[in-house]
């Protein structure tokens, strides 16, 4: 059916009653404005990113798992999730050895423990490919050691963001990054935390995703 | 009643819809905050260069669209994801029931797409015994309510939050309550159920990339995300013309549509799908199919002008700004796309016989189009659609499909007499005479006109006439 | 069509205009004509009017009846031998001249023609303030108004600043700022008729707006807005009527 539907259509298409139609050109030259300085980058990304309600906390690279501690500690969160193999995981890890914090890994399929990373999991961290200025995006590349549902399922995110990975707008990360010859199986751009308008227009935080998105900026 | 059968009668509801105050206080509340919202926005954006952008990225995958399905299809096909084509919704309900069975499927798990609402999937899933469950807040609402969404991108519009604390609590036990994060949360937690149970994820693309094979979905709940990531298979439905050629095509796009939608520089999540979950991947749906579904836009594609309706993005700014659509509702339009979007695309999707009303509900005011991101010349369209369904010769044939329904030979004849009269300047003059002549005989009443409105009154001489004695007196 | 299709290029200011008066002025409105005639003179240009002008053809036009509305709209391409400017004072029917009549004409022998008019063709407020550079002196009473511009003037012509432009010239005059100021009145032609109900609430609201704006009167640039919105205002019993804006910047300077 499938076959013959594709065939159908696409001779449809093809032999189209109207002339061949022209290929226009595109100007993309609205998308690319004034590079701007690192400085407005990141205002920008903070402005944006907490305008929809993400947290934006600064800290120096060296000591970005002290600024974790003192976040896990002020909201008494213990079950966090963090990457096995990733830098931040391993950083992380070690930082929170002698804290009450249960580090816990995504090393096995969903199948084998979805109740308890639903249920249990009060935390998650993961590192990002980097950030947007422009709209205050972190741009995730979900794979083995940080698999998709990490920035999903636990009520709070926490990612680390390189104040030296931002890029001005999403066009220029794509592109500069070569995307296009090297997408994997899923990217996320996530832009605060999970959210509806759907009851009469009001904003309502966390509806399926996490409700809380907390971005640890490291400054070099 | 028939969903073909239900289009029909625009009028009994819109004349329902604007004695409805709540109805009319929803929509005007809801459709002001959306306009702001835009405005705010694109307020330091080059908007107009942008939508010219949007237009010409849209118009150029239409000009390739064989090819780059095709290309689509090949990228899909290597990236793992299988593609399916369906000449109409029935053929795409089959696919996707068939896809449900072999997986000894008994629940899908949607998130928003309105080609399913189109095709009417939920209830062909019905039929074979598989339950389909909204997780879109906003269509989970619609779902318990059993209405159709009023709106393409808030289906729930048309409910204030005391109307919906009270479906939630006759359906789902909840509290009655005015909290919306209360209401939220509760239905954050059957659903997180719901997530987990499913068998099959079902969801639409806002867009298909042609040079990867990517799909992207673009969201604020997050629920797009679990329903194609939590259960083992994910189907993807999509209209043939949502492809584009290029993944730089995407960001303008996605400014576009997230800004004009809800005045967002950008929704909480883009997902970008390019494959089910490889051997070393923890998550992710094991299988992904994608679904193409023609259902007439092959038809729109045929002629030069119509085209420009696929272009759209379904931001459905052009609703939030028609002042039609914010009176009557999205409702009233018995279709799956209401607005202005709506009354062009569903005349080719179900016919002009069942949507004779929709083209002329229309004062072609042109905010539609003004706003539109990708540029659809929707007032031109409408004219358009108005001329095909009063086309003379029916025989003849025509991409729209029952053009001519609407002719009627009185008004055949009114337009003829009129053209002569205004073709033979004489005639008019003379025509204007007797009308000044024996104005005090113009009719008080003018059907649905002095309803709300006096009735004009011709001047005691006409302009024609006034001039006539300016020269004179002047010369 | 682009945003760079989109820019407007003014002409000089000329010695002789013609004037489209369109039929609704003709029947319902003809002091709103005389009065655009007068402003012309009085900014020192010569106005030619063709006695044989009827109507644009936008009824049938809209209506989906394209041969009849070609057939009269084929009579007044006839009208404007002479390169001066074609003005109107209606938005709807300037628009249908300036956009529609290109497509209507397209693949014809008049195409030529129908484009060099649509070109010369400009919305009269429009061109009283960008081409003539009217300067008024206000006569009359202290007054506030409101004013409605017309959907076709403000999205086919681009003439939106038009109106205001003229009426902050009055001294005399404040003009005050209405809810939704962008949004139909609900006319639309034979809209009207047909979704007669539709319309109806859409005029409701358009004259509450008007009401509560605190205006005292209000003016409107095309004179379908003016038969629906001031009908109603009648029918109503409103103590806010309408006049065009034409008539009203006549009678208080002039």
């Amino acid at each position: 059916m499938s076959q013959e539907a594709r065939a159908r259509i696409l001779h449809h298409l093809r032999q189209r009653t109207d002339r061949a139609l022209s290929v226009p050109t595109s100007n993309f030259r609205v998308m690319t404005p004034d590079t701007p300085t690192r400085e407005q980058m990141l205002e920008r990304f903070e402005r944006c990113l907490t305008s929809v309600h993400g947290e934006v906390i600064h800290t120096p690279a060296a000591q970005w798992t002290d600024a974790l501690r003192d976040l896990l500690q002020a909201r008494q969160l213990k079950r966090l999730l963090l990457p096995a193999r990733h830098a931040v995981g391993v950083e992380a890890r070690a930082a929170l050895a002698d804290t009450e914090v249960e580090p816990m890994t995504y090393d096995r399929p969903i199948e084998d423990w979805q109740s308890e990373l639903f249920e249990k999991v009060e935390v998650s961290l993961t590192s990002t490919e980097g950030g947007i200025a422009e709209t205050g995006s972190l741009i995730l590349w979900p794979d083995a050691d940080q698999p998709r549902l990490m920035s999903l399922v636990p009520p709070i995110h926490i990612a680390v963001l390189d104040a030296d990975r931002l890029y001005p707008t999403f066009q220029e990360a794509m592109q500069r990054e070569h995307w296009a010859t090297r997408m994997p199986t899923n990217v996320l751009l996530i832009s605060g935390p999970s959210k509806t308008a759907d009851i009469e227009q009001t904003l309502a935080y966390g509806v399926h995703g996490p409700r809380e998105l907390i971005v640890l900026v490291r400054h070099p | 009643m028939s969903s073909q059968e239900a289009v029909r009668h625009f009028h009994p509801r819109a004349r329902d819809a604007l004695n409805n105050p709540r109805i009319r206080q929803n929509f005007r509340r809801a459709m002001d905050g959306l306009m702001q919202k835009r405005a705010t926005a694109l307020q330091d954006h080059d908007t107009e260069a942008l939508r010219d952008l949007g237009a010409a990225i849209r118009q150029r995958a239409l000009s390739q669209l064989p090819d780059l399905l095709e290309q689509l299809e090949a990228n899909c096909t290597r990236n793992g994801i299988q593609v399916h084509w369906a000449q109409d919704g029935d053929q795409a309900c089959q696919i996707i029931t068939d896809i449900c069975q072999q997986q000894g499927a008994r629940s899908v798990i949607k998130g928003k797409s309105m080609v399913s609402e189109e095709m009417e999937l939920n209830h062909h899933l019905a039929e074979v015994g598989i339950t389909a469950l909204e997780s879109d807040l906003g269509e989970y609402i619609v779902q318990l309510a059993e209405e159709t969404p009023s709106h393409i991108i808030m289906p729930a519009i048309h409910k204030n939050t005391e109307e919906i604390s009270e479906l939630l609590h006759d359906k789902t036990g909840t509290q009655r309550s005015q909290d919306v994060d209360y209401l939220t949360a509760s239905a954050r937690a059957q659903m997180r159920q719901a997530f987990q149970r499913a068998d099959v994820g079902l969801s639409g693309a806002n867009f298909a990339i042609a040079e990867t094979g990517t799909l992207c979905l673009v969201e604020n709940e997050g629920n797009g995300r679990m329903s194609t990531t939590v259960p083992p298979c994910h189907i993807a439905v999509t209209g043939i013309e949502k492809v584009v050629q290029h993944l730089a095509d995407v960001p303008p796009l996605l400014s576009l549509l997230t800004r004009s939608a809800t005045g967002q520089h950008i929704t909480t999540y883009l997902n970008m799908i390019t494959g089910p979950r490889k051997a070393e991947e923890q998550d992710g749906p094991q299988a992904v199919h994608l679904v193409l579904v023609d259902n007439g836009r092959s038809d729109i594609y045929q002629d030069d002008q119509l085209l420009d309706t696929l272009r759209c993005i379904r931001c459905g700014a052009c609703m939030n700004h028609c002042p039609v659509y914010t009176r009557v509702g999205g409702h009233t339009y018995g279709t799956t796309y209401p607005g202005p979007i709506g009354k062009i695309l569903m005349p080719h999707l179900l016919g002009l016989e069942d949507t004779r009303d929709l083209p002329s509900a229309s004062s072609l005011c042109g905010a539609c189009g003004e706003v539109c991101p990708v540029r659809i010349p929707i007032p031109e369209l409408l004219v358009r659609l108005r001329r095909e369904a009063v086309d003379g010769d029916s025989s003849r044939p025509s991409v729209v499909r029952g053009h001519g329904v609407k002719r009627h030979w009185t008004e055949v004849g009114v337009w003829r007499a009129w053209a002569w009269l205004n073709s033979h300047p004489r005639c008019y003059r003379a025509a204007l005479r007797l009308v000044m002549a024996l104005r005090f005989l113009s009719p008080r009443r003018l059907g649905g006109w002095t309803r709300y409105r006096k009735a004009p009154r011709p001047a005691a001489r006409s302009l024609h006439q006034h001039l006539l004695q300016r020269n004179r007196s002047s010369s | 069509m682009t945003s760079s299709d989109r820019i407007k290029l003014y002409p000089a200011k000329p010695e002789k205009v013609y004037f489209f008066a369109t039929c609704l002025v003709d029947i319902i409105y003809p002091e709103a004509g005389l009065s655009g005639i007068e402003l012309l003179e009085h900014a020192g240009i010569e106005v030619i009017y063709p006695a044989d002008q009827t109507c644009c053809g936008q009824p049938p036009y809209s209506s989906g009846y394209i041969n009849e509305s070609r057939a009269v709209a084929t009579k007044q391409l006839a009208l404007f031998p002479e390169p001066w400017p074609i003005v109107v004072p209606a938005g709807s029917c300037a628009g249908m001249i300036h956009r529609h009549y290109p497509e209507l004409f397209a693949g014809t022998p008049l195409a030529e023609q129908a484009e060099q008019i649509a070109r010369r063709t400009w919305e009269l407020t429009d061109f009283l303030v960008n081409v003539c550079h009217l300067q008024l002196q206000d006569r009359g009473q202290p007054r506030r108004v409101a004013l409605h511009t017309s959907c076709t003037a403000r999205r086919e012509m681009g003439a939106a600043d038009a109106g205001p432009a003229l009426l902050r010239q009055l001294q005399q005059v404040e003009l005050v700022e209405q809810a939704r100021p962008t949004e139909c009145c609900g006319f639309g032609g034979t809209f009207a008729v047909r979704h007669a109900e539709v319309s109806g609430a859409m005029v409701e609201d358009k004259l509450q707006a008007l009401e509560d704006s605190g205006a005292e009167h209000f003016v409107t640039t095309d004179c379908g807005c003016l038969m629906n919105i001031d009908g109603h205002a009648e029918h109503k019993g409103s103590p806010v009527r309408g006049q065009h804006i034409l008539s009203f910047l006549k009678e208080r300077c002039l």
